[in-house]
């Protein structure tokens, strides 16, 4: 039986209990989701293209459980969690494992004109929102897109409603927490209005470092004219935490985007960036960073379509692969024949320190129109030894001095963070990280239920 | 050892096999500026790399003793912690890491090789701001990233600056002049002189005698083939200012 029949029979045993507890919005997605899964037997693996250093058929092969029946988990978990990317003040709200809390402050703080809700009482308030807009930028031709669509219950909503700027930072925490083996399914969906503006930073952790766990997530992202968003993906999970994380963006006219994705500690993760730019004078910023050592693994894939003129685009991959970690990368920048005046570029660069470290990356440009500027560069290389010497000459100790090197590498990636207080705790974060010590929630000392 | 700041002897060393360095001696003690000049080719580089312990040369024989400790067994950041210090004719641009953060590690590292607590942040600023001073390093330069962007000058006010920072017992300082202007140099060279103590010594390698106006030697030494063919007092740059290093070259290769 290959990975998707498991799910398959999953499904078809427990449907009844899944679509009881779940709105129409999401079962009548369902049966579109079953018949594309059903006719392609199985998920991606290792042979096919753009998938050569992590196979979805082995991540999915794990008979993990999931929450099918909807059980609760007590309240408790979110309030004694403390996440490891406090943001001074963010309207907070915790997603343990597939089941979304709004915190106390979020509830009192949300303003007008702004949504941070589950999308089970979104679709129940305001079917027709929902029904506009789920499902319709993931992708049912992909076997991880089609099987969250197949098997999501429930997930969270943001709206920034036309003309809203918000400021405070939205924050959705996604936590694993289960003692035994768990899949959770989870979905955003993000809509900012015409002319709204908003800031969203999700971060993803798991409590236990002794439980396989698999997140499936999949991210509508709706940008109509002159809307404008930071979107920041964390991911500090744990080595037996498995992940596929599907972005998937829709611009408008004159809407601006950031995308920030950081991968600081993790099992193996798959993060893609759909980002279709239907909109003329879009702007677009993409930028991801992955740190990786022992038997780590990164893989992220963009997919940047210009399908408008007038629009730009840039995208900056880092990654700092140690141990016999591996990373992969497969960009795509696709620019369609009406697309004139297109300005599209990107550019992946990545620090291998160690010898048994492989990185695997796959630049592409598909470009099909004349009048446009786009340029695409990839490089792997080892720290510079000449800066090392000339740190040790200094006094700086060895390995310190890589240590500045390797924070070094990520400066401009980190820089290009939109939300500022999350730039110095990032550096804060990565310099952890490559001191060795491996975040957890537990030892951090702000909290982010303020 | 008494007044011997470095003792180098019978030192021999080369890079992926290739021998270099055959068999150099020289003996330096506080006070003392040294000159080592040569043609092009003859090991000064690799003279000034092998002694600040640059691993892409080895030592395949002899020994350099620096105020009594076995300099060739050190790493580089302990030879820097024991008071030497290497002025590069190429400055290395380091992107991502600011001169302050770089120095400050510089300088804490050292302090607590000396078993001293780091220094706080305001003693940190200042000591930088006097240390500018020395070379009219603009503190600009200060908050950049290590010597990118900076132009030959600048890199080379910068190595000085380190070297004030640091305050290290033996500097050498490979063909400082090169990349420089008038000005530059003399700005350079009157920094070094600053420095200059009776109790720290400068070995300053260079193919030409200008430099040597504004750095006054007490010693020329000239490297050909990798061995010190021939020493002498400050004429001897002059000498060689005049000749070339072709008399050198026949006299030692005849022999």
């Amino acid at each position: 039986m290959s990975s998707i029949d498991q799910y398959i029979s999953l499904f078809e045993h427990n449907r009844a209990t899944i679509e009881d507890h779940s709105p129409e919005a999401l079962n009548r997605l369902r049966p579109a989701a079953l018949s594309a899964l059903k006719s392609m037997g199985r998920f991606p693996g290792k042979r096919d293209e753009g998938y050569s250093k992590l196979s979805l058929e082995e991540m999915f092969a794990p008979d993990f459980g999931v929450n099918v029946a909807r059980v609760g988990f007590a309240v408790d978990v979110a309030r004694s969690f403390k996440c490891d990317v406090p943001n001074v003040s963010t309207l907070l709200g915790v997603v343990v494992n597939d089941m979304f809390r709004p915190t106390a402050t979020l509830v009192k703080n949300c303003p007008e004109g702004v949504t941070v809700e589950s999308l089970a009482k979104v679709a129940a308030d305001d079917p027709e929102f929902v029904k506009h807009y789920l499902g319709t930028l993931s992708d049912n031709r992909d076997a991880a897109s089609a099987l969250n669509t197949l098997l999501v219950q429930d997930g969270v909503v943001v709206r920034i409603k036309a003309g809203v700027r918000l400021d405070k930072a939205i924050q959705i925490v996604n936590i694993f927490n289960a003692a035994g083996d768990l899949m959770s399914v989870r979905r955003l969906l993000v809509v900012v209005e015409e002319g709204a503006s908003g800031r969203l930073l999700v971060c993803d952790h798991s409590q236990s470092a002794d439980y396989n766990y698999l997140s499936s997530q999949v991210a509508e992202v709706f940008l109509h004219k002159g809307a404008s968003l930071d979107y920041c993906d964390i991911e500090e999970s744990t080595e037996k935490t498995s992940r596929i994380s599907q972005l998937y963006v829709r611009q408008d006219d004159d809407s601006r985007l950031t995308v920030n994705g950081t991968s600081l500690t993790v099992g193996h993760t798959r993060n893609e960036f759909h980002i279709d730019i239907v909109g003329r004078h879009c702007d677009t910023e993409l930028a991801a960073m992955a740190i990786a050592d022992g038997d780590q693994i990164v893989d992220n894939a963009s997919r940047i379509r210009h399908s408008a003129p007038y629009s730009r685009s840039n995208q900056l991959f880092k990654y700092l692969l140690d141990g016999r970690a591996q990373g992969a990368f497969e960009g795509l920048i696709y620019v369609a024949p009406d697309a004139v005046h297109t300005e599209a570029y990107q550019s992946d660069r990545n620090m291998l320190a160690s010898d048994d470290a492989r990185m695997h990356t796959a630049p592409q440009l598909e470009i099909y129109c004349d009048d446009v500027k786009c340029s695409h560069g990839a490089a792997t290389g080892q720290l510079d030894r000449n800066a090392l010497f000339y740190m040790q000459t200094r006094g700086v100790p060895a390995a310190e001095a890589r240590m500045m090197l390797m924070q070094a590498f990520m400066a401009d990636v980190i820089d290009r963070v939109a939300i500022d207080s999350l730039r110095d705790r990032l550096r804060h974060l990565v310099e952890r990280r490559l001191a060795g010590e491996h975040a957890s929630c537990g030892d951090c000392t702000a909290t982010c239920q303020n | 050892m008494e007044d011997i700041l470095l003792k180098v002897e019978n030192l021999h060393a080369g890079i992926e096999g290739k021998e270099i360095l055959k068999g150099i001696n020289l003996t330096v003690r506080p006070g003392e500026v040294h000159a080592i000049m040569g043609p092009n080719g003859s090991g000064k580089s690799t003279l000034s790399g092998v002694l600040a312990g640059d691993p892409k040369f080895s030592v395949t024989a002899g020994s350099a003793d620096f105020h009594g400790v076995d300099l060739l067994g050190l790493s580089p950041e302990d030879r820097s912690h024991e008071g030497l210090f290497l002025s590069f004719q190429y400055p290395v641009e380091i992107p991502g890491v600011s001169m302050v953060n770089f120095m400050r590690a510089a300088v804490n590292a050292k302090r607590k090789y000396f078993n001293e607590a780091p220094l706080s942040a305001g003693d940190f600023l200042k000591l930088m701001r006097q240390k500018r001073e020395i070379v009219e390093l603009d503190n600009k330069l200060a908050s950049r990233s290590v010597n990118e962007g900076f132009s030959g000058g600048e890199k080379k006010r910068n190595e000085i600056f380190q070297m004030a920072v640091l305050e290290p017992r033996l500097s050498i300082l490979d063909e400082t002049d090169s990349g420089l202007d008038i000005d530059a140099l003399r700005i350079v060279a009157g920094g070094v002189n600053r420095l200059k103590t009776d109790r720290n010594a400068t070995i300053v390698i260079t193919h030409y005698q200008r430099l040597l106006d504004y750095i006054k030697p007490d010693f020329v030494h000239i490297l050909y083939k990798g061995r010190i063919v021939y020493s002498g007092g400050p004429e001897l740059a002059l000498e060689l200012e005049e000749k070339g290093y072709d008399w050198i070259k026949q006299q030692v290769d005849n022999q």
